[in-house]
């Protein structure tokens, strides 16, 4: 294990929309491989907007995102899908899981793309406890449950790094709890980074160190800090 | 192999979970595909029979030669046979019988008769020789001997043997069935007999309708032509069996590619359909397309997807397409026959043949069009930021730029310039083409005009109530137009053209009924039996007629074919008394016919329909020349009429110089004015006890109208079939759009039930918003088709069939229709909402999907 090899470095990343909104400027940091992180902020800061640049799903305006040695580059598309393919998994607040596929089949999607055995997909299910549903479809779970198909979803192909965006915002606080419990030990359990947005002390608590986004740039939060 | 496991799921998943939109689509490609490949199938078979009957008719020959008029001189025969380069020159002489008994309503009720010269037609035409029974070989050349196709033989219900009476102007002639004939085209009603019988017994004695040449080995072709035609005076034609081929080609032209372009609108109303199901359901399927960019798809594989997905629509499609195009054929040429009722390919009974290759060219077609209406959206799709494109809502942003008004305007205008250039080989390329753009532009402009309109209206209604259901309604379809934009274009499509062809039928109808009463304003119409190139009523026969009792005022009339362009059909000449001060007394002029005064002395006047300026730029105040007579004589076009009985053209002159010119004294044509009082019948009962009282046919005015609208509606039937299939697969497409928002929407139905608006208003509310927008699609429908209708009438008609009309709208009827469609577009929404607010709706709110 080469510890102290950065799953994710960020390096001086600005991000600037189009209606001339700046979001990041000059951000960096690094996390390394196998650190669960919480990112807090307050609504607008850019949050979102980081995770979508870490995913290669927007482009930054300056600045460089390495993942794993290996930097994404703001042309290729093709390698930051195969990026996220092979090597990230998410979890959403409005959970996107597709309304027609059945359960298993929603959690097999990666393996599918990355041409892996199905057979962890059933694994999965029953690590989220949801054994005995798999030809259910989402229209037919609650939130929580459907938050526990999209995490089953995000670790099934042994994703490096877990993004997360609110991912309980939609659930309640016992349910949340729930999610969140299963979600660090299914990301500790296989391995990988993991990065949580969220609005929640109780959440962010739940990962191994937190992290304040704001307007200076991202910084850990000691716990006596805590708001 | 994951890869395609994955694209299945996907696309079985969509099937299964909207399987009316599915339904629809294959539907509308399918009835797109059948219209098309049907009316293709019924045309190739048509013109390919005709082509082979014609063909069997000229046999081997290398030439004929005929005469601008029906027959000529017989002296010219020894002149051809005896030619250096002729090896065999066949006679012939051609006769169309009436058959009594037969109703002269039966649009073939004649019979052809062919007279040959047995010896030199078996070397050119061989296939043309009759056969006669075992030990009666003379027959083929006795007097009283014919012989006949066995179609004909069926048609007349006659068997070797039989006797068979025929009639040729006011003669009946006994003839005797002496057998069938070496070979004939199958379906093809012919007779042969020895043409010295045939015309002694028809009374043609010393003509010939044409003569069969085949040259000599190594005679140069091309230059033996030019040298015949420099030989023979200008009356004759030397003509080559591609020039009959051709003939019949341009003979049926216009309709066959008007068919066709109908074939293609209804091609393009399916291809639309398909075109707004994929757009719709392509952003629908927004977010999840999303999805999958995260999970890590690539453009190309969405895009191949989406393509997939539509290629197989495409397929099935059109699979579906080519097996009803062709029951469809089959049962169209059974009940109509192979001009659909046109009266074009009369004498023959064409069968299907089907045509692998164009099966396959329409199957192409199907399916790219359907890749076409898949690719944009797939597209868009492909290229949409995933990030944005997860959040809900933001398909009206994919939307957007469907805002801009400027490729529809362009589209217009573009349209409203094409409509003024000239016909591309006597075609209205450039009208279908500016239907099309017009169609186009219209369904462009329907987004940004949603929007306009409505929020228009939203603001004005704002200021006048405070309705809360209406706002609603009102609200959404000004904030999220465009997919109602594009649910609309369905109807929109369907409706215009709908309208456009209503308004063109009725035009026409309405000026052909116009036509036929000023065309036909004598109480009684007498001809004999056979109207064309039959020599008719002698001098002493119009003399017996004339002095008839109760006759208040007598015209004679002599109509007969010209060939003025071998390569065209013939025209006819009709000469009769004609009100020269005033010649819109006799027929119904359109404008800028010449003053008597500016007639000179030196030319003959002549009146020519519509298609003589078209068709060989006869215009007012030309000096032409027409084979009528051996001298030289000046002819000057005194004016143009309508006629929508001969689309090949027809000349009108005077009988007085007609018999001066050619001293010919028969007519075979009266009309007779009563004077009051008398009936019809009274008149008709003494004409018949004349001695040749027997032969005559009598047509009273009202019966030829009616006869002629019966046609008339019988050939339009094909297209209110292919209209109302149009309607339907739009309407169809409404349903399946209105209800697929209405489940979009399931969520918002919670909202405002949970804030505790009922279910009657909901419904009504839905109603409201599929009644305005349906109102509004149909006012738009309005004036496309409107205008899709002036370019009908005023320039695809007169270019393809050279007749122009009026412009008669039929207000009544297309205020029905438009209601009939409102109607159904507001129940349509109803039904579908009814379905969407039917579960437990207040439970959706929750969940995101
Ligand atoms: N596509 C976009 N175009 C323009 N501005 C945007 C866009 N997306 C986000 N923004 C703006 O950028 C800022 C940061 O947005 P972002 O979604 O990253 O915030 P956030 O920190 O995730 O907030 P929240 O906690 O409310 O989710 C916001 O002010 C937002 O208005
Ligand atoms: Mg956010």
């Amino acid at each position: 294990m080469m510890k102290n090899t950065a799953a994710l470095e960020l390096r001086g990343i600005s991000k600037t929309y189009a209606n001339g909104r700046q979001v990041l400027s000059d951000l960096s940091y690094a996390l390394a491989a196998g650190e669960y992180v919480a990112i807090m902020g307050e609504s607008g800061v850019g949050k979102s907007t980081l995770l979508n640049l870490i995913a290669g799903l927007d482009i930054p305006d300056t600045g460089e995102i390495w993942v794993d040695g290996v930097v994404l580059s703001a042309e290729d598309d093709e390698a930051a899908t195969s990026l996220r393919r092979r090597d990230f998994g998410f979890v959403f607040q409005a959970f996107h899981v597709l309304p027609h596929l059945t359960l298993l089949q929603n959690v097999a999607l990666p393996l599918l793309l990355n041409h892996l055995p199905f057979d962890r997909a059933q694994q999965m299910l029953v690590a989220v406890g949801l054994q005995g549903r798999e030809q259910d479809f989402p229209r037919q779970l609650s939130g929580g449950e459907l938050q526990r198909v999209a995490i089953a979803r995000a670790l099934v192909h042994r994703p490096r790094l877990v993004l997360a965006d609110e991912p309980t915002g939609n659930l309640d606080p016992d349910t949340a709890q729930e999610i969140l419990q299963l979600m660090r030990s299914e990301i500790k359990a296989n391995g990988a980074a993991g990065i949580i947005v969220t609005h929640s002390q109780a959440a962010a608590a739940t990962a191994d160190q937190i992290l304040l986004l704001s307007k200076t740039g991202l910084q850990p939060v000691l716990s006596h800090q805590r708001v | 192999m994951s890869r395609s496991l994955l694209s299945r799921w996907l696309l079985l998943g969509e099937w299964q979970a909207h399987r009316l939109q599915i339904v629809v689509a294959l539907i509308a490609i399918a009835l797109g595909i059948a219209m098309g490949f049907s009316i293709h199938l019924i045309n190739t078979a048509a013109v390919n029979d005709f082509s082979a009957a014609a063909k069997s008719l000229s046999g081997q020959s290398d030439f004929q030669v005929r005469a601008t008029q029906p027959t000529f001189d017989e002296m010219l025969y020894p002149l051809l046979a005896q030619h250096e380069s002729v090896a065999v020159a066949s006679p012939i002489l051609e006769i169309q019988a009436a058959v009594p008994g037969v109703p002269e309503t039966d649009k073939n009720n004649t019979l052809k008769i062919l007279g040959i010269d047995v010896y030199h037609a078996a070397a050119v035409t061989p296939d043309l020789v009759g056969v006669p029974a075992e030990g009666r070989a003379f027959d083929m050349l006795s007097d009283d001997a014919i012989f006949l196709s066995p179609a004909a033989m069926e048609w007349l219900a006659v068997k070797q043997g039989d006797q068979l009476s025929l009639r040729l102007g006011t003669q009946t002639v006994a003839l005797r069935v002496a057998g069938g004939l070496v070979r004939a085209h199958a379906g093809q009603r012919i007779a042969v007999m020895d043409i010295g019988a045939a015309q002694w017994r028809f009374n043609h004695v010393g003509l010939l309708s044409r003569i069969d040449l085949k040259l000599k080995q190594g005679v140069n072709h091309p230059s033996f032509k030019a040298a015949l035609e420099e030989e023979l005076p200008v009356q004759y034609l030397v003509t080559e069996t591609v020039d009959q081929e051709r003939r019949i080609h341009n003979m049926s032209r216009a309709y066959r590619i008007n068919l066709n372009v109908l074939a293609l609108v209804a091609l393009f109303t399916g291809a639309f359909l398909v075109f707004s199901t994929q757009v719709l359901s392509t952003l629908r399927r927004r977010p999840h397309f999303a999805l999958l960019r995260v999970l890590g798809l690539t453009r190309n594989q969405i895009l191949l997807q989406i393509l997939r997905e539509g290629g197989l629509l495409g397929m099935m499609g059109s699979l579906l397409g080519l097996g009803l195009g062709y029951v469809f054929a089959a049962t169209a040429l059974h009940v109509y026959g192979g001009d659909l009722g046109g009266g074009f390919f009369p004498e023959i009974k064409p069968t299907i043949q089907m045509s692998p290759l164009a099966a396959l060219l329409f199957f192409i077609l199907g399916v790219s069009v359907t890749l076409l209406g898949s690719l944009l959206p797939a597209w868009e799709a492909a290229q949409a930021h995933p990030a944005s494109a997860l959040k809900s809502g933001s398909e009206e942003m994919a939307l957007a730029k469907l805002r801009t008004p400027w490729p529809a305007l362009i589209c217009l205008l573009l349209a409203a310039v094409l409509t003024h250039l000239p016909p591309v080989a006597e075609l209205p390329l450039f009208g279908y083409f500016a239907i099309a753009l017009l169609l186009i532009g219209g369904i462009a402009w329907m987004p940004s005009l949603t929007a306009l309109f409505f929020s228009g209206l939203f603001r004005v209604f704002n200021r006048l109530t405070t309705g809360a259901l209406a706002t609603l309604a009102l609200a959404r379809l000004a904030n999220a137009p465009q997919q109602a934009a594009i649910a609309l274009g369905g109807v929109l499509v369907s409706f215009s053209l709908m309208v456009a062809m209503a308004i063109m039928v009725t035009s026409f109808r309405i000026s052909v009924e116009d036509w036929l009463t000023r065309i036909l304003p004598a109480d009684l119409y007498v001809r004999t039996e056979v109207r064309q190139d039959a020599l008719g009523f002698t001098l002493q026969e119009q003399q017996e007629i004339a002095a008839t009792a109760s006759i208040e005022r007598i015209d004679f009339i002599r109509s007969l074919q010209l060939t003025l362009d071998p390569a065209r059909p013939t025209v006819t000449l009709i000469a009769r008394p004609i009100d020269q001060a005033d010649p819109g007394h006799t027929l119904p002029m359109i404008d800028n016919a010449l003053n008597p005064a500016e007639i000179p002395l030196e030319a003959i006047p002549i009146w020519v329909s519509e298609a003589m300026v078209d068709l060989y730029d006869y215009q007012v105040g030309k000096r032409v020349a027409l084979p009528l007579s051996e001298a030289q004589q000046d002819y000057i076009v005194a004016g143009v009429w309508r006629d929508y009985g001969r689309q090949y053209g027809a000349i009108q002159m005077q009988l007085t110089d007609y018999k001066k010119i050619t001293g010919e004294r028969h007519v075979n044509e009266v009309a007779l004015w009563l004077q009051a009082g008398v009936a019809p019948e009274e008149m008709i009962a003494s004409l018949k006890a004349l001695p040749f009282g027997e032969s005559l046919t009598f047509w009273q005015p009202n019966v030829i109208r009616a006869i002629s609208l019966k046609i008339f509606d019988r050939s339009f039937a094909i297209t209110y079939l292919l209209e109302l299939m149009a309607v339907g697969v739009g309407l169809l497409g409404v349903a399946a759009s209105f209800s697929a928002q209405a489940l979009r929407r399931v969520k918002e139905f919670g909202m405002l039930r949970h804030i505790g608006v009922t279910r009657g208003q909901i419904y009504r509310m839905l109603a409201l918003e599929g009644g305005l927008l349906a109102g509004f699609g149909i006012t738009i429908g309005f004036l496309l088709g409107g205008s899709i209708s002036l370019i009908l009438i005023f320039i695809v008609n007169p270019h393809s069939f050279h007749w122009t009309m009026e412009l008669h709208p039929p207000w009544q009827w297309l205020l029905i229709m438009a209601l009939a469609m409102m109607m159904a577009a507001a129940v349509t929404a109803l039904l579908a909402g009814r379905h969407a607010v039917a579960g437990n709706v207040i439970r959706t709110v929750k969940e995101d999907w």
